[in-house]
């Protein structure tokens, strides 16, 4: 049954794209159809993979289709069901959001029809990828995700900013294709077929189980975007539309921690902890640079993406500390590093989508993108700034809502270290759990910046004073992921005994203690270590404000609020120039932490042309001076090399062929 | 439901003995300055006063601002209800462990700094900035010095660490030391008291608290105030309790629980008079200072973390 569903997703998603082909004349019928199907193939991801998740079942199906030895395996358990469910859910609210938003595309240079064709093809890839069994499959759907992304990205073609970032990210999606294709291969080698069930019962020995851990780990950590390699992202995913940004920041990155999840835990098996280390390293750098680099950024979609990167780097974190403790034999906290990740691979995709609709309406109403030039869109939008807010307080990790779960589970997780005989280990491990404080705070500095800078104040442009509030679809849409936020948040124990049906795939004990203690308790060790009752959290706070308004209610009747002019020192009006900007908010933290960006600040005195003086300030991303341009140098310069032999002249040419045919029968005679 | 009246009681305590703390430290601060200051009781007559006044809101204030004092108030009552203070074990502390407490505050916190940018002049903006940067390096510090504790008492809940301590012989923890002095730093910042930012300052330039709730007036300016001394009061408690448990109640009967009231009380009132003793010696940092200052704060945290890593597992 969910396996038919997640068939039925596939095909509504392959509908999606190419029926509204048909009827290419009228905008209207595209929106209906194609967004119509995309809901559909949400709403069936949702009830196939929340099938096979609560069912904890597993549905293998072989097609008559693929290479002649190799038919194509379609199989969907609680990992690829979990998984299913997150990519259906933000593809559901997708579709509530999209029609209306895609309307302003209509007026613009571009034909809809490209957009909707490629949305559909893109959801179909992801949902693909997580029901192939097989590697040539896995590949396929792999690449369909990719490729149609890059057609996303290059979407407003006309702006040369847009086609360099979507030729790097298409750079970027190949090259990590190269790296997961190798370590399939090299699986496929060990188990004499490319199918998941024979690569996972291979005999690997521990040297090469470590190279195809690698390969895989960079091939699906470049797709991830996980520091160093992260230079693609910020670039890429904000100037796709903003519905299809937040499928791509929500969800495709989610498709690499399946493939990760998939390959190390499924294919792999056993990990060890000497990967688990490596995971936990580079998921910490990703973290806190992430954040530090989103922290700098203006313009809203871009600082969005930077919080991708930060995000992937906690669930990496997650993942890295449960194949610790997988790989030192403790399957127990293993499921909880675990579940943990699965839990924040759920709310990233639930708050991202969220601010990424967010970021779009504000996009789409004011017309601004920089923070600097927005404020005060709480007056004038209050449904989108309700929801966004409630977005900022979940990325920040702030309780009751669903950022603080996961990263409570892994402070829990992180915490239980001590058991570890390493002291190296033990010793390291809190301190990853500090870099992780560091990021949560840091987090809720930077979206006090953005909610502060953008949504409260005085407007800081005439378009953003203008800007009025969106129509329904987008609001729903954003309400929708916004009460899902707060319900993640609330009924963490709820969650948490079911995405332990994934952990048990992996490690059979699972984690019985967590949910043992009823609905309203969550201890994922045991009570007396560590327990969190979120819905006593939530009525706490109910709780304590209905005191305070009780005892205040009375005073307020008998006094009412006055509105008056704010105070301005007695010097005159306050104008909106007078507020802090994002820039002067961030600029203790950047002075801080001043060598973790690439800076170019300029400061010119006042002169004739430009009266009031000028002052710039320019913040860059080391992995894109450091690494990126000097691999992109040694390509280009390796090139120009090998182009030598590129004479044009015929007859060396001939030579060549002829030398190569030499050298082959040298070989074969060999 | 013992357990629960009893919570719900010394909540009660916490709520209402917390302006009194915040009194006793002026006033002893006064007397060191050889002032005649005021009396211990005064922020009860303010807050009062405070109540009974009109509230005057501005033109371009958006309802984040009204409603900004209640969501502080209200967490920050919350986060002193899970704090054992007269007694331990009761059913609150269940409900969140230190890490959740640190979340409260940091809602409380996001919170107070949006308030700040609400109104849109320079000073709200200012003050919020650099609160949220010192916030954001004493978290890490406040949570490492916490590991530390929950790492020899092998849990997060505050009411296990506590009945650890209390259940098991005296044993001086180098840990434990290293982590007392961290924690205590990370107080004062937390609290914003000197040298990290003056509560009694109206000097624009170098306020950050204050500098946040300038617009605030009448009733909303009561509950910001109340806020932050009962901020004060729960990291008081926290590091009295947690580093010197001796006194607190393990079980509901009467005189155990009378013994705990005195205990905490005095254990309170001492802390306020270093607190205050302190403030007299010292000079207000600038802000730049200040990362330096919580760098030692985390790197005395994490010299615990090693101590107990190298000395203390057996």
């Amino acid at each position: 049954m969910s396996l038919n569903l997640a068939c039925l997703a596939v095909a509504a998603a392959l509908a999606s794209g190419l029926l509204p082909a048909l009827f290419g004349r009228s905008t209207a019928a595209v929106r209906t159809v194609a967004f119509g199907l995309l809901g559909l193939s949400g709403l069936s991801g949702v009830l196939g993979g929340g099938g096979a998740l609560l069912g904890g079942v597993t549905v293998t199906r072989v097609l008559p289709v693929g290479l002649p030895w190799l038919h194509s395996h379609l199989r969907i358990d609680p990992l690829s069901g979990f998984f299913l469910l997150v990519v259906g859910l933000v593809t559901l609210v997708a579709a509530v959001y999209g029609p209306a938003y895609v309307r302003e595309y209509e007026k613009g240079p571009q034909p809809l029809l490209p957009l909707t064709l490629f949305t559909g093809l893109f959801v179909a890839g992801m949902e693909l990828v997580m029901l192939a069994a097989d590697a040539f499959s896995f590949m396929i759907a792999w690449e369909l995700m990719s490729v149609t992304s890059y057609f996303l990205v290059a979407y407003q073609h006309q702006h040369e900013s847009h086609r360099r970032a979507a030729f790097l990210y298409l750079l970027m999606a190949q090259a990590g294709g190269l790296f997961i294709l190798l370590g399939f291969g090299v699986l496929a080698g060990f188990g004499g077929s490319f199918d998941f069930a024979s690569m996972a019962a291979a005999k690997l020995s521990s040297g090469w189980a470590t190279v195809a851990f690698l390969l895989a780990f960079v091939g699906f950590g470049m797709k991830a975007g996980v520091v160093p390699l992260h230079a693609w992202l910020p670039q890429a995913h904000p100037v796709a539309p903003s519905h299809v940004s937040a499928l791509m920041s929500g969800v495709m990155l989610k498709v690499a921690v399946y493939g990760f999840i998939r390959f190390v835990y499924d294919l792999l098996g056993g990990p060890h902890w000497q990967w688990g280390g490596l995971a936990l390293f580079v998921g910490s750098a990703s973290a806190i640079l992430g954040v530090l680099y989103a922290l700098m950024q203006h313009d809203l979609k871009r600082l969005l993406a930077y919080h991708s990167v930060e995000n992937i780097g906690i669930i990496y974190m997650g993942l890295g500390l449960s194949m610790i403790f997988a790989g030192t034999g403790h399957p127990q906290l293993a499921a909880l590093g675990l579940i943990a990740a699965l839990y924040h691979c759920l709310n990233h995709a639930l708050f991202k989508s969220l601010l990424f609709f967010g970021a779009g309406v504000v996009l789409q109403q004011s017309g601004e993108h920089d923070l600097e030039k927005m404020g005060g869109l709480i007056r004038r939008m209050p449904v989108t700034a309700t929801c966004f807010l409630i977005g900022c307080i979940s990325i920040s990790a702030l309780p009751p809502f669903n950022g603080f779960v996961s990263e409570w589970l892994t402070f829990q997780a992180a915490l239980q270290g001590t058991v570890l005989k390493s002291g190296v280990l033990a010793a390291l491990i809190p301190v990853a759990a500090a870099v992780l404080a560091l990021t949560g705070a840091l987090a809720a500095a930077c979206f006090v910046k953005v909610f502060g800078v953008g949504f409260l104040g005085l407007a800081r442009s005439g378009r953003s004073a203008a800007a009025t509030e969106t129509s329904r679809g987008p609001q729903l849409g954003q309400a929708l992921l916004a009460v899902l936020c707060l319900l993640f948040g609330v009924l963490p124990t709820w969650t948490v005994g079911h995405l332990e049906t994934v952990a048990r795939q992996f490690f059979p004990g699972g984690m019985p203690e967590a949910t043992a203690h009823g609905w309203l308790w969550l201890t994922p060790i045991s009570p007396r270590v560590a327990s969190y009752g979120a819905p006593l959290v939530l009525f706490g706070i109910g709780l304590a404000w209905l005191l305070a308004w009780l005892w205040l209610h009375p005073r307020r009747r008998k006094m009412p609020v006055r509105i008056g002019p704010a105070w301005d020192c007695g010097f005159g009006p306050l104008n909106a120039r007078m507020q802090y900007t994002a820039t002067a908010f961030s600029m203790p933290i950047r002075r801080i932490f001043r060598p973790v960006w690439p800076i170019r600040e300029e400061c010119r005195p006042a002169s004739a042309a430009e009266p009031g003086g000028r002052y710039e300030l320019r913040v860059g991303d080391w992995a894109w001076l450091k690494l990126y341009q000097p691999l992109g140098r040694l390509v280009l310069a390796t090139a120009r090399r090998l182009a030598l032999i590129q004479g044009g002249n015929i007859r060396a040419y001939l030579a060549y062929s002829f030398f190569t045919l030499l050298f082959l029968l040298l070989v074969v005679s060999l | 439901m013992k357990g629960w009246i009893l919570a719900f009681v010394q909540a009660g305590l916490l709520v209402f003995g917390a302006p009194f703390l915040a009194g006793w430290v002026k006033w002893v601060k006064c007397k060191l300055q050889s002032r005649q200051g005021p009396p211990p009781w005064q922020p009860y007559r303010d807050l009062l006063r405070l109540f009974n006044k009109e509230v005057v809101v501005a033109e371009s204030a958006s309802p984040i601002f009204r409603i900004a004092p209640y969501i502080l108030f209200s967490i920050t009552v919350l986060a002193g209800s899970v704090v054992p203070m007269v007694a331990t074990g009761l059913p609150t502390s269940a409900i969140a462990d230190v890490i959740v407490l640190v979340g409260f505050l940091a809602l409380g916190r996001f919170f107070l700094a949006l308030a700040g940018m609400d109104v849109g002049t320079a000073f709200g903006g200012m003050g919020s900035s650099r609160e949220v940067t010192i916030a954001s390096l004493a978290e890490p510090a406040m949570l490492m010095g916490v590991f530390t504790l929950a790492m020899t008492v092998h849990s997060t809940n505050l009411a296990g660490m506590i009945g650890y301590l209390l259940t098991h012989p005296f044993q001086l923890y180098p840990s434990f030391v290293f982590a007392a002095m961290g924690l205590m730093l990370v107080a004062v910042a937390e609290t914003g008291r000197i040298p990290i930012d003056n509560p009694a300052t109206h000097l624009e330039l170098t306020m950050v608290h204050e500098a946040m709730i300038l617009e605030y007036s009448g009733r909303h300016l009561a509950l910001m105030e109340w806020g932050a001394m009962l901020k004060l009061m729960v990291y008081g408690v926290l590091l009295s309790n947690l580093f010197c448990p001796w006194g607190v109640a393990v079980d509901y009967a009467p005189w155990t629980l009378l013994i705990g009231l005195a205990a905490i009380t005095g254990k309170l009132l001492v802390l306020g008079t270093a607190l205050a003793v302190a403030e007299s010696g010292l000079a207000k940092m600038r802000l730049f200072r200040v990362p330096q200052y919580l760098a030692l704060a985390f790197i005395l945290c994490l010299l615990g973390m090693l101590s107990h890593v190298i000395l203390e597992v057996s």
